[in-house]
């Protein structure tokens, strides 16, 4: 493009710097188009291959083969297994009794923190915070200690009263950002007429937040899901073992006889449920994930 | 509101916090008490109740071991790292997905993907992934012609903490993404427009405009990340148990309680993992504020 003949004809120059733009836009675009696939690649790609792998039976599994073989005999022998469902029922077990009660400790804390007027009111804020940062190895003795107390050594109803550490101030401090942003009309009208709290919690603000005790309960659920520690420490057996740990522990007797193949089908198996319940509800998780963190 | 009904209703709010308060001390205080008394005790984890008083032996016990200060390293390095990382990358995936182009709707789903797969599943999705002989990342490489056989990324003493940081990275950018993107979210539109139509080129835009209105949402991001870095646990324990060049200072912990079974050496050493996970937190918050009053 010459100058020259730019500054000449200044009709002819807008036309072509338009068109000069049109092609920088059009750069841009398709420069943001190869980033998108590449982060797509990036973030998708290591769970299409264990669903490949876990697909694949034998000398397959060792084959740079883009494509899912489609044999399943993995996840039959998977199914089979009484110790891998056994876990699988465990971590269901656990997740979902510590998720019930800690959604409703949650609640009722919430309705008190974003709602009622007390002293020390910011201490209480501070505290359920700083429980939340806790790293869980400082309680591990201590833990050892209450759970042989209570007489739950290994029994998966120990990682209840465990797991509650983390989730109840979890969900506390969630719920108490979504009831703030509630309207307040309603709740004063009732209370003008003398209704007391706990019925403007269970008759008014609980029929509203559905959602929002569906997005914090499904947080709540995968937290669960996901812990180590604590069922390392304190299942002893392999049929009371929760889902990671029963994964994290499968080994072969070398490095070489590493049962890669099974391994991925597990993966797959106790994950999938959950990237769709999270691909469902995305949105509302989202709102869940940044609720506590931005306006803390 | 009479003095009379205020107090009527700080008695309802402690009603409605008793039950959080009342698990809170059972799960969290008593345990984390426990753990304390214990690191002055010489107590065994088989038999809690027989010990003696041994004052500050164990504290100086675990600082007097080169082990901890080997993990004490392992995990500075670890979350400095990782979190930078995860940071740069958090910060440059959310600007693309608060572009408007093509294919946004799908990344804000996918990025959810590697976040709700539990570490242990991940870690061993990557384990199978970077295996020296038949994992795909190595034969990509190979068919690329960048190596000419397959290094062993998870059994190299010098590769294995690249690869804990680099598994992190992969799990964790999601949950930064998030947060950065709800702060993008949050800057006015009209700004950004503003300043395009004075003709401030885009680098300066983002240098002056976004990068500071976003900095309390990537310092709250960064805390959170960072605390959770410094307990990290189940990715290098699944992935190399206690392999002294990867092992934290909660696997340090952890092998000194249950593997060794001394209660009193691994609750000092729970105790210093507390103090220094409060110390890190105290440092990151007090420079967060001081972000803050400057900011103002």
């Amino acid at each position: 493009m010459s100058t020259a003949t730019a500054a000449s004809t200044p009709v002819r120059a807008k036309r072509r710097s338009s068109a000069y733009y049109r092609l920088q836009r059009r750069l841009r675009r398709a420069m943001l188009g190869v980033l998108i696939l590449l982060v797509l690649a990036y973030t998708l790609f290591p769970y299409y291959w264990a669903i490949v792998s876990s697909t694949k039976q034998g000398a397959e599994l060792y084959t740079t083969v883009f494509l899912p073989a489609l044999n399943f005999t993995y996840y039959r022998q998977l199914f089979n297994n009484s110790v891998f469902m056994g876990s699988l029922v465990n971590s269901v077990f656990v997740a979902t009794a510590t998720t019930m009660l800690s959604l409703s400790l949650g609640i009722i804390t919430a309705y008190a923190l974003g709602r009622m007027e007390f002293p020390h009111k910011r201490l209480m804020l501070m505290a359920i915070l700083m429980i939340s940062i806790f790293p869980q190895i400082a309680v591990l003795s201590g833990m050892f200690e209450l759970i042989n107390t209570l007489g739950l050594y290994n029994r998966p109803s120990a990682l209840v009263v465990t797991y509650l550490l983390s989730t109840v101030p979890f969900t506390t401090w969630i719920l108490t950002t979504f009831i703030r942003e509630f309207p307040r009309e309603l709740e004063e009208a009732a209370l003008i007429d003398g209704c007391s709290h706990f019925r403007i919690l269970t008759r008014i603000l609980l029929p509203l937040m559905g959602p929002s005790l569906a997005s914090t309960g499904i947080l709540a659920f995968i937290l669960c899901w996901h812990e180590f520690l604590f069922a390392l420490t304190f299942m002893l057996t392999d049929e009371n073992k929760t889902v990671p740990v029963a994964i994290g522990l499968i080994g072969g007797t070398t490095r070489y006889e590493y049962p890669f193949g099974q391994i991925m089908a597990a993966s797959v198996t106790v994950t999938l449920p959950l990237i769709i319940v999270v691909l469902i509800f995305q949105r509302r998780i989202v709102a869940g994930l940044t609720a506590g963190a931005v306006k803390g | 509101m009479s003095a009379k009904l205020a107090r009527r209703e700080h008695r309802t709010a402690w009603l409605f916090l008793a039950p959080l308060v009342l698990v809170m001390l059972m799960v969290a205080v008593w345990p984390l008490g426990r753990t304390f008394f214990f690191s002055f005790t010489d107590a065994y984890l088989d038999d809690p109740t027989v010990y003696g008083m041994v004052g500050f032996a164990n504290f100086i016990e675990v600082i007097e071991d080169p082990t901890w200060w080997n993990a004490v390293r392992n995990t500075l390095t670890f979350a400095f790292i990782s979190v930078a990382i995860e940071t740069l990358l958090g910060l440059g995936i959310a600007l693309l997905l608060n572009e408007a182009i093509p294919g946004r709707g799908l990344l804000r789903a996918a990025i959810l993907v590697p976040w709700a797969i539990p570490v242990v599943v991940a870690t061993k999705i990557w384990e199978w992934m970077l295996n020296d002989q038949f994992g795909v990342f190595n034969r990509i490489l190979i068919s690329l012609g960048v190596i000419d056989h397959g290094i062993a990324w998870t059994a190299s003493s010098s590769l294995i903490m690249g690869v804990v940081i680099f598994v992190d990275v992969w799990m964790t950018t999601p949950f930064m993404v998030l947060l950065i993107l709800a702060g993008l979210q949050t800057i006015p539109g009209e700004m950004m427009e503003a300043a395009e139509v004075d003709g401030i080129p885009a680098w300066k835009r983002f240098w002056s405009i976004t990068l500071p209105l976003l900095k309390p949402a990537i310092g709250v991001a960064v805390l959170f990340r960072a605390l959770d870095a410094i307990r990290m646990f189940d990715l290098a324990y699944v992935l190399a148990a206690s392999n002294q060049n990867v092992m934290t200072v909660s696997i340090y912990a952890h092998d000194r309680l249950v593997s060794f079974q001394e209660l009193g050496v691994g609750s000092a050493a729970s105790t210093w993992v507390f103090l220094l996970v409060a110390l890190v937190a105290i440092i990151l918050i007090g420079a967060l504020r001081l972000d803050r009053s400057a900011g103002n």
